[in-house]
């Protein structure tokens, strides 16, 4: 019996040391890099999953933070969350892609600042062997008609990102409700969804720095490209303060001036370059918008 | 046909390889975003099934000792708990947390901190469920001997804890084992920062994302290791008593 409660106290006693280290390890104070630390140093960044899983995110974020000494978390989500956050004053500043739900937000007051930042473009991609025969359409919209009409699948993010508002927007324009066993949603990030479009032989709406990031891993095809109404441009934007008082507006003002300023744009510029031999984005700060892909 | 599955097949080994080459090669080079990642989530998890053990052990030792009404309803609650979904969890934790919500003047959204009570609710209901069924379990006799030799009611309910002490730890082996593996709640609450709250599970999903499957398969072996590694720990000494 004595031997079975000394086995029980050393466990107990293992739990409280451990917890106690912990707690420990916890509280130790992190290394500051930066000369000056900002009073509210925590900047929530609501963004997109492509700039998240293309890797521009890993090169942008500790630049700022390195300058600033702003400490960056950003969270990587669809387009349709992080303008949601940002309606409730739940992130500091946005990096999104989708113009047209971007500039309801500025409306109602919710985001300020909107600032052009940068672009790359949508493409089409699909099986190698290409069944629906986009390769020789011009449009998104045709290409849009073609797969419908011969019910090739279609993967769709579904997820109400900004890649997902752009495809519903074509199939809006070509009139066609995408229904039944051929239009297929993933409801995930655009990594998972070329996995996905790979794997079932299917076609796809995709930015092309997620696409060529993860080429590698893919058996798809660009089947269309470098048309107009296939840009994909992502504004930086600052939440409002007056109205959500919590939000961190030097922070989130810092970051947006960071990402315009022509250091970020640098950044930006040379992203990819190294590993791919071409640019993922294409800096686009003080541009106006209409001039984009001309 | 059988020439393809062979190709497939050869590359899923290949895949599966490479993976556990490049754990070891994360894991032994020493690269110290693998290995901060791999503390945070011990650390985490770890606290966060400290809180449950002393949460849920007497939440389950109270619910099996009283008689009340109502208390089949109160445990098929718990029971039901211990399936509680780590992204439910995680989606009212958000909310609670959230800058416009009740506990939003304490800023703790996206932090560890979060991550650890979110974890914290979904092992405590599994850990007061298992235990409760561990004291239930026991001769109720025992019970009414221990008072009737005179020991208090303390040294009663310690005399129990003792006799369960196997079902016990194993409620704990459970709590630990939910919470290292979730991912909706971790996701959600923590938001898979950098450097911060970027714990094994998150980053798995994420590299699975970026189309790096070998990572993937490198952090899932890692955290395999983690849990078999705290979990045998936890067994030995839960086996001590035959060893000794």
């Amino acid at each position: 019996m004595y031997r079975k409660l000394s086995r029980f106290k050393v466990f107990a006693a293992m739990l409280v040391a451990l917890s106690l280290l912990l707690a420990a390890c916890g509280s130790a104070p992190t290394a500051q890099t930066a000369t000056t630390v900002p009073a509210n140093p925590d900047v929530i960044l609501a963004t997109t999953t492509s700039t998240m899983d293309s890797g521009l995110l890993d090169v942008l974020i500790p630049a700022f933070e390195k300058k600033s000494g702003y400490k960056v978390k950003p969270i990587s989500v669809g387009t349709g969350q992080a303008l949601a956050m940002g309606e409730k004053g739940e992130a500091d500043v946005l990096l999104v892609h989708a113009p047209d739900a971007e500039l309801k937000v500025v409306e109602k007051g919710a985001a300020i600042n909107r600032r052009l930042v940068m672009h790359n473009d949508f493409i089409f991609v699909g099986p190698p062997s290409d069944p629906a025969g986009i390769k020789s359409v011009k449009t998104s919209i045709d290409a849009m008609k073609k797969i419908a009409e011969m019910k090739q699948i279609f993967i769709s993010r579904g997820d109400d990102s900004g890649t997902d508002k752009m495809e519903k927007s074509f199939w809006k324009k070509a009139n066609i409700q995408p229904t039944g066993t051929w239009y297929q949603e993933t409801g995930a990030g655009m990594g998972q969804t070329l996995n996905v479009a790979s794997e079932k032989k299917g076609y796809t709406l995709t930015d092309r720095a997620t696409f060529l990031a993860q080429k590698k891993n893919n058996d798809l095809d660009i089947v269309l490209e470098k048309e107009p109404a296939l840009l994909n441009i992502y504004h930086v934007m600052e939440v409002n303060p007056e109205k959500f008082p919590k939000v961190n507006k030097d922070g989130a003002k810092a970051f947006a001036d960071f990402i315009v300023s022509p250091e970020g744009q640098a950044i930006i510029k040379d992203f990819g370059v190294s590993k791919y031999g071409q640019s993922l984005f294409v800096p686009d700060a003080g541009k106006n918008e209409s001039e984009l892909g001309k | 046909m059988l020439l393809q599955a062979e190709v497939e097949g050869s590359e899923f080994v290949e895949l599966i390889l490479s993976g556990i080459g490049q754990a070891l090669h994360l894991l032994f080079q020493g690269d110290p975003e693998v290995w901060a990642v791999t503390w945070l989530t011990l650390k985490v998890s770890g606290i966060a099934t400290i809180i449950s053990v002393l949460m849920g052990v007497p939440m389950g030792i109270l619910l099996a000792l009283s008689r009340f009404p109502g208390k089949s309803l109160l445990v098929s609650l718990v029971n039901t708990g211990m399936g509680l979904p780590p992204v439910v969890v995680g989606l009212f934790v958000t909310i609670l947390l959230w800058r416009s919500g009740p506990l939003g003047i304490f800023g703790l959204l996206y932090t560890p901190a979060a991550m650890i009570l979110a974890q914290a609710v979904i092992a405590s209901p599994i850990i007061t469920a298992l235990t409760f069924a561990a004291i239930e379990q026991l001769d109720p006799n025992l019970r009414y001997q221990l008072l009737s030799l005179g020991a208090t009611r303390l040294q009663t309910v310690w005399r129990l804890v003792l006799e369960a002490r196997l079902s016990i730890l194993a409620a704990v082996i459970a709590g630990f084992g939910g919470v290292i593996s979730e991912v909706g709640a971790s996701m959600m609450v923590g938001g898979n920062v950098k450097g911060q709250t970027r714990v094994l599970t998150t980053a798995t999903v994420m590299e699975v994302s970026k189309g790096n499957f070998d990572v993937a398969i490198a952090l899932s072996i890692i955290l395999l290791t983690l849990a078999y590694g705290v979990t045998l720990i936890l067994t030995l000494v839960q086996q001590g008593r035959q060893r000794g």
